[in-house]
């Protein structure tokens, strides 16, 4: 086992619902449930799941944008909690972001120069040619001219400013980056560039992904380890090779196959599931998946199936021995 | 050959914008038979959406003009329809499923009025049978307890379950071709899946032409029988699903498939397409695909190709499948 880089044990959060003019607290939304994951230096963790599944929720966590209900996350071996100032904006340094949408993510006033600079400027307070070396150094690694400089956001196409972004994030040379569906608002022929362009980084820089998306191929292709989440849990979690082609949670197995294959000799039994994603406001009781699940039993409505090893991954599901003799 | 439903021909749309004339759909052709699928796949900006929106003569105007072409539904040409006939067609003859269902849904009605206001404009339904039809045509799109969702508003729904409200409304004629824009980009895999499923369903019920427009070459593997590329408002390359994807020959095509990771290909380096998408206004001359084109030949920068016929059923717009 390489050196864990990021660690999160038993990540929670829920948010309360509040009605009325009072503000009366409604319920509570278990956006993430006790999630546990390790993500190691220079390595991508592939995060998966489909809307409401709390793959965001946990990001946010990550960044330190939102703050867990409980659980820890530990960064370099220290915990985030008990963090000072100093080590704070340490930890910002560390970690760093890019989003999904380019057009977004950038502010259209200011100069890219001065958008992968801003960075530098606040957290090292360079010399202005320092700042113009590094900025120039940034606009290479992400294979953008130099010219780049001067312009504004606008002047650039969606592959491009997701490059800009690319390199703002680059800027403070962070361990890990975390992507929250870096090519799903590109078009097709530019998202083959951008994802050779990180995998490129990673290689050269060493840093670590946790990498968010809905294209299931492109999460295999990026990541290592993946983690597929439903209703705020992880179901499953495993080297990326084993999780995608030979699944072993039912959600997981219905995910995958309906991941639309290239080849239209190749229909591979595809699992359609019945119904619909559950509120997580009120998640079923029992496994979260029963309501939706092929391969439905009495115990699953009643007991809630841990995380437990499964086949060379972790699975949480009763149909796996290893989970029934526990 | 199959009589088709609809046949396109050389249909070329305009855009007048502030940096010049734009030939968002430039000279396109194709037919779609009965029962039969055809995949309309490009880039943004390819013209695929636009060549649909032709057809139903629901370009934006004034800035776009059809400029030129015909559009044989069953033999009557939609270009020369009066305006108060092509309201007719629309939704009766030709239906249309748009990517977000919110921009197809009023959102101050209830479910119910939407549904039942064509089934009254269009087949004069009303009373019992118009309230039975709409519960009828909730329930072949897989809605559950349809009787109480025809009280609900688009809000209180779910995105999939929108999109199978507007599948409803689609297949309440039954129309004769089916435009299907981009329906399941805004929906989770596995609705996605179920939605594709409900359309092939229909489709089977119905028997009507569906032109089913995507980014996703995978759907095009699933669902359609023939697929058509556009680059720059021009089809490319066309032919049969297993051929495109068997043997493409186009390198636009060739690169299409290669850039896109696959699920157990344990490959290293994705092959980009490099260069970013063309500049619609400023098209270089001869082929619009030759600034990023691996293959990309002196006559290509001078001389724009045309369309070369392979075999069955199959054309590539490439000087490299010019006969020798």
């Amino acid at each position: 086992m390489s050196a864990a880089l990021l660690e999160a044990e038993a990540l929670t959060k829920h948010f309360p619902v509040r009605r009325g003019i009072l503000g009366r607290p409604a319920g509570l939304v278990r956006a993430v449930d006790s999630v546990s994951f390790t993500i190691e230096a220079g390595k991508t963790l592939g995060l998966v799941g489909e809307s409401g599944c709390g793959k965001t929720t946990t990001s946010r966590m990550i960044l330190n944008v939102e703050a867990p209900t409980s659980g820890a996350i530990r960064f370099d071996g220290a915990p985030l909690v008990g963090l000072d100032r100093d080590g704070l904006r340490r930890y910002r340094r560390g970690v760093q972001a890019v989003f999904q949408d380019p057009y977004a993510s950038l502010d259209p006033r200011m100069r890219v120069g001065t958008i992968i600079g801003e960075p530098l400027v606040i957290n090292e307070r360079p010399s202005a040619s320092a700042l113009r070396r590094r900025v120039l150094e940034l606009l290479d690694l992400v294979g953008l001219p130099e010219r780049a400089v001067e312009l504004f956001p606008h002047e650039f196409s969606g592959g491009q400013r997701q490059r800009i972004a690319i390199a703002r994030a680059l800027a403070l040379s962070p361990k890990l980056v975390v992507l929250d569906e870096p090519v799903s608002a590109l078009d097709v022929s530019i998202r083959a560039q951008i994802l050779n362009l990180l995998r490129d980084l990673q290689k050269r820089l060493g840093v670590a992904y946790l990498f968010i998306a809905h294209d299931l191929a492109a999460v295999a292709h990026m990541s290592q380890t993946i983690a597929v989440m439903y209703l705020g849990k992880i179901v499953e979690l495993g080297a990326a090779a084993e999780v995608a082609l030979r699944p072993k949670h039912p959600y997981t197995q219905a995910l995958f196959s309906a991941a639309l294959p290239l080849d239209p000799g190749e229909r591979p039994t595809e699992i359609i599931l019945s119904g619909e994603i559950p509120s997580p406001l009120d998640p079923p009781p029992g496994c979260r998946f029963h309501t939706r699940c092929r391969h439905v039993m009495e115990r699953c409505q009643r007991d809630e199936p841990p995380l437990a090893p499964e086949s060379g991954r972790l699975v949480a599901c009763h149909l796996y021995p290893s989970s029934a003799t526990r | 050959m199959k009589v088709p439903v609809v046949d396109v021909r050389d249909l070329k749309t305009h855009i007048v914008t502030r940096w010049g004339t734009i030939r968002a759909v430039d000279g396109v052709s194709f037919t779609v038979a009965e029962g039969e699928t055809l995949g309309l796949v490009g880039e943004s900006g390819s013209g695929k959406s636009m060549t649909c929106l032709s057809i139903l003569r629901l370009v934006p105007r004034p800035a776009a003009r059809i400029v030129g072409g015909q559009v044989l539904l069953d033999g009557d040409d939609l270009m020369t329809q009066s305006a108060r006939q092509m309201q007719r067609i629309r939704g009766k003859r030709v239906a249309m499923i748009l990517q977000d269902p919110m921009s197809s849904l009023n959102p101050v009605f209830s479910i119910g009025m939407q549904v039942r206001e064509p089934l009254t404009s269009y087949h004069g339904l009303s009373g019992k049978a118009l309230a039975s039809r709409a519960v009828e045509l909730l329930t072949a799109v897989g809605i559950s307890s349809p009787a109480a969702r025809l009280r609900a508003f688009p809000h209180q729904l779910s995105g999939g379950m929108r999109q199978r409200v507007v599948g409803a409304m689609a297949i309440a004629a039954p129309p004769r071709l089916l435009i299907a824009d981009e329906p399941t980009t805004s929906l989770d895999l596995t609705i996605q899946a179920q939605y594709l499923r409900l359309l092939k369903d229909l489709q089977e019920r119905h028997r009507f032409a569906m032109i089913f427009v995507t980014h996703n070459l995978g759907i095009v593997a699933k669902m359609c029988d023939r697929v058509a590329v556009m680059y720059a408002g021009r089809i490319v390359e066309a032919g049969p699903v297993a051929t495109i994807f068997a043997a493409p020959r186009h390198p636009y095509t060739r690169a299409l498939l290669e850039s896109v990771p696959r699920l157990g290909a344990q490959t290293e380096w994705l092959t980009a397409i490099e260069g970013q998408p063309p500049d619609l206004a400023a098209l270089p001359p001869g082929c619009a695909f030759a600034p990023r084109c691996a293959h990309v030949m002196e006559r290509c920068r001078a001389e724009e190709p045309p369309e070369f016929a392979l075999e069955a059923g199959h054309t590539s717009r490439c000087w490299l499948d010019a006969p020798a």
